[in-house]
C-alpha cells in the first residue's frame, strides 16, 4: 500500500496571461477561464449545497463576482484558488439559506469525536466499486458525502476530488494547514465508516465468516 | 508504533508527505496490525472511489445555458460600467 496518486492538474501556465488579457478588457479571455473551470465550480457548489439548481446559481454568480473584482485579484495565489474561494463563499450562503436552522461556518468546532481508530473493522471486496452500476454507484456516493457536515465536505471535495494542496484549501477556506488535515482525517474517515455496509465483503455481510478475527488478507 | 499514532500519520501518509522514518514504522506498524491495515486500505480506496466517480458531472447542455448566461451578465456589467464612465 502507499500513498494516492495525485489527480494530473491542467496546464497553468498560460493562466494569469489569460487573467491579464481579461482585467484589460478582453472578454475572450475570461470566457476561456470558466471554460477552463466552469465543471470544477459545478462539482464544488453541488458537493458543498447538495443542490442542483443552487450549484447552477453558484457557477453563475462565482465567475461573474469574479469577474467584476478581477482588478483586486493581485496573482499572489493562483487564479483558480481565487476563484474557489469566491465560489466556496458563495456556496455556503446559498447553504445558509435554506437551512437557517443551522449555523454553517467553516471555523465551527470539530472536535466531536476521540482520535480513537475504528475497532472490528471489516475489509472491503478488492475492487468494491464494481458490485454495482455506473448509475447505483453514483447514488451511494451522493447519499453517503450528503450526510457529511458542510465544513468535511467542503475540505473533502477540495482535497481529495479537485486535487488541490493542503496549502491552496487553506488558502481557498481561509483555514490554518493543521485545521485543514484534522477536517480531512475526519471527512475521510466518516465516509470510510459510511461506505463499509456498501462495499464490505460478502461472505462477511452474510456472516458466513468471523467478523472479527482476520483472514490473512495483508 | 501504536495505533492511535497510526491515525494521526495516516493523512500525511496516503498523502505521500510523511518523512522515511516515520513511514518505515507506519509500515511495520501496518505488517501486523490487521486492523489498521484495513482502516488505511479502506480509506485509500474511499478516496479513490470518490476521485475517479463521476459525481456531479456538469451536462453538457446545462454548461451551454450556463456560459451564456455568465457571458451575458458579463457584458451587462461592463457596458453599465462603461456608461457609467462615459
Amino acid at each position: 500500500m502507499g500513498a494516492i496518486q495525485p489527480k494530473v492538474s491542467e496546464p497553468v501556465s498560460d493562466e494569469l496571461a489569460l487573467v491579464e488579457a481579461a482585467k484589460a478588457g478582453d472578454d475572450a479571455a475570461f470566457e476561456e477561464l470558466v471554460r477552463r473551470y466552469d465543471r470544477n465550480v459545478f462539482r464544488i457548489a453541488q458537493h458543498i449545497t447538495q443542490n442542483r439548481e443552487d450549484a447552477e446559481d453558484v457557477v453563475q454568480d462565482a465567475f461573474v463576482k469574479a469577474y467584476t473584482n478581477l482588478k483586486q485579484f493581485q496573482g499572489q495565489s493562483k487564479f483558480y484558488t481565487w476563484l474557489v474561494r469566491i465560489a466556496v463563499n458563495e456556496a455556503l450562503m446559498k447553504l445558509r439559506r435554506r437551512r437557517p436552522e443551522r449555523t454553517v461556518s467553516l471555523d465551527e468546532d470539530v472536535k466531536t469525536e476521540d482520535d480513537s481508530v475504528p475497532r472490528e473493522v471489516a475489509d472491503w471486496s478488492p475492487n468494491p466499486e464494481q458490485q454495482y452500476t455506473q448509475a447505483e454507484l453514483r447514488d451511494i456516493l451522493d447519499r453517503t458525502i450528503h450526510g457529511l457536515p458542510a465544513t468535511f465536505r467542503t475540505v473533502f471535495v477540495l482535497r481529495d476530488v479537485e486535487g488541490l494542496s493542503t496549502e491552496e484549501t487553506a488558502d481557498a477556506l481561509n483555514l490554518s494547514i493543521p485545521a485543514v488535515k484534522s477536517r480531512l482525517l475526519r471527512a475521510r474517515l466518516q465516509l470510510r465508516e459510511r461506505l463499509n455496509k456498501f462495499f464490505q465483503r460478502r461472505e462477511r455481510a452474510n456472516g458466513l465468516q468471523n467478523p472479527v478475527s482476520g483472514d490473512g488478507n495483508q | 508504533m501504536k495505533c492511535s499514532e497510526f491515525l494521526h500519520e495516516l493523512t500525511d501518509y496516503l498523502d505521500g508527505v510523511i518523512d522515511a522514518g516515520t513511514k518505515s514504522e507506519l509500515e511495520e506498524h501496518l505488517a501486523w496490525c490487521h486492523n489498521c491495515y484495513v482502516v488505511c486500505d479502506t480509506t485509500k480506496k474511499t478516496i479513490e472511489i470518490y476521485r475517479d466517480s463521476k459525481l456531479y458531472e456538469l451536462p453538457e447542455n446545462l454548461e451551454t445555458k450556463l456560459r451564456s448566461a455568465i457571458a451575458a451578465r458579463c457584458k451587462s456589467h461592463k457596458n453599465k460600467t462603461s456608461e457609467g464612465k462615459a
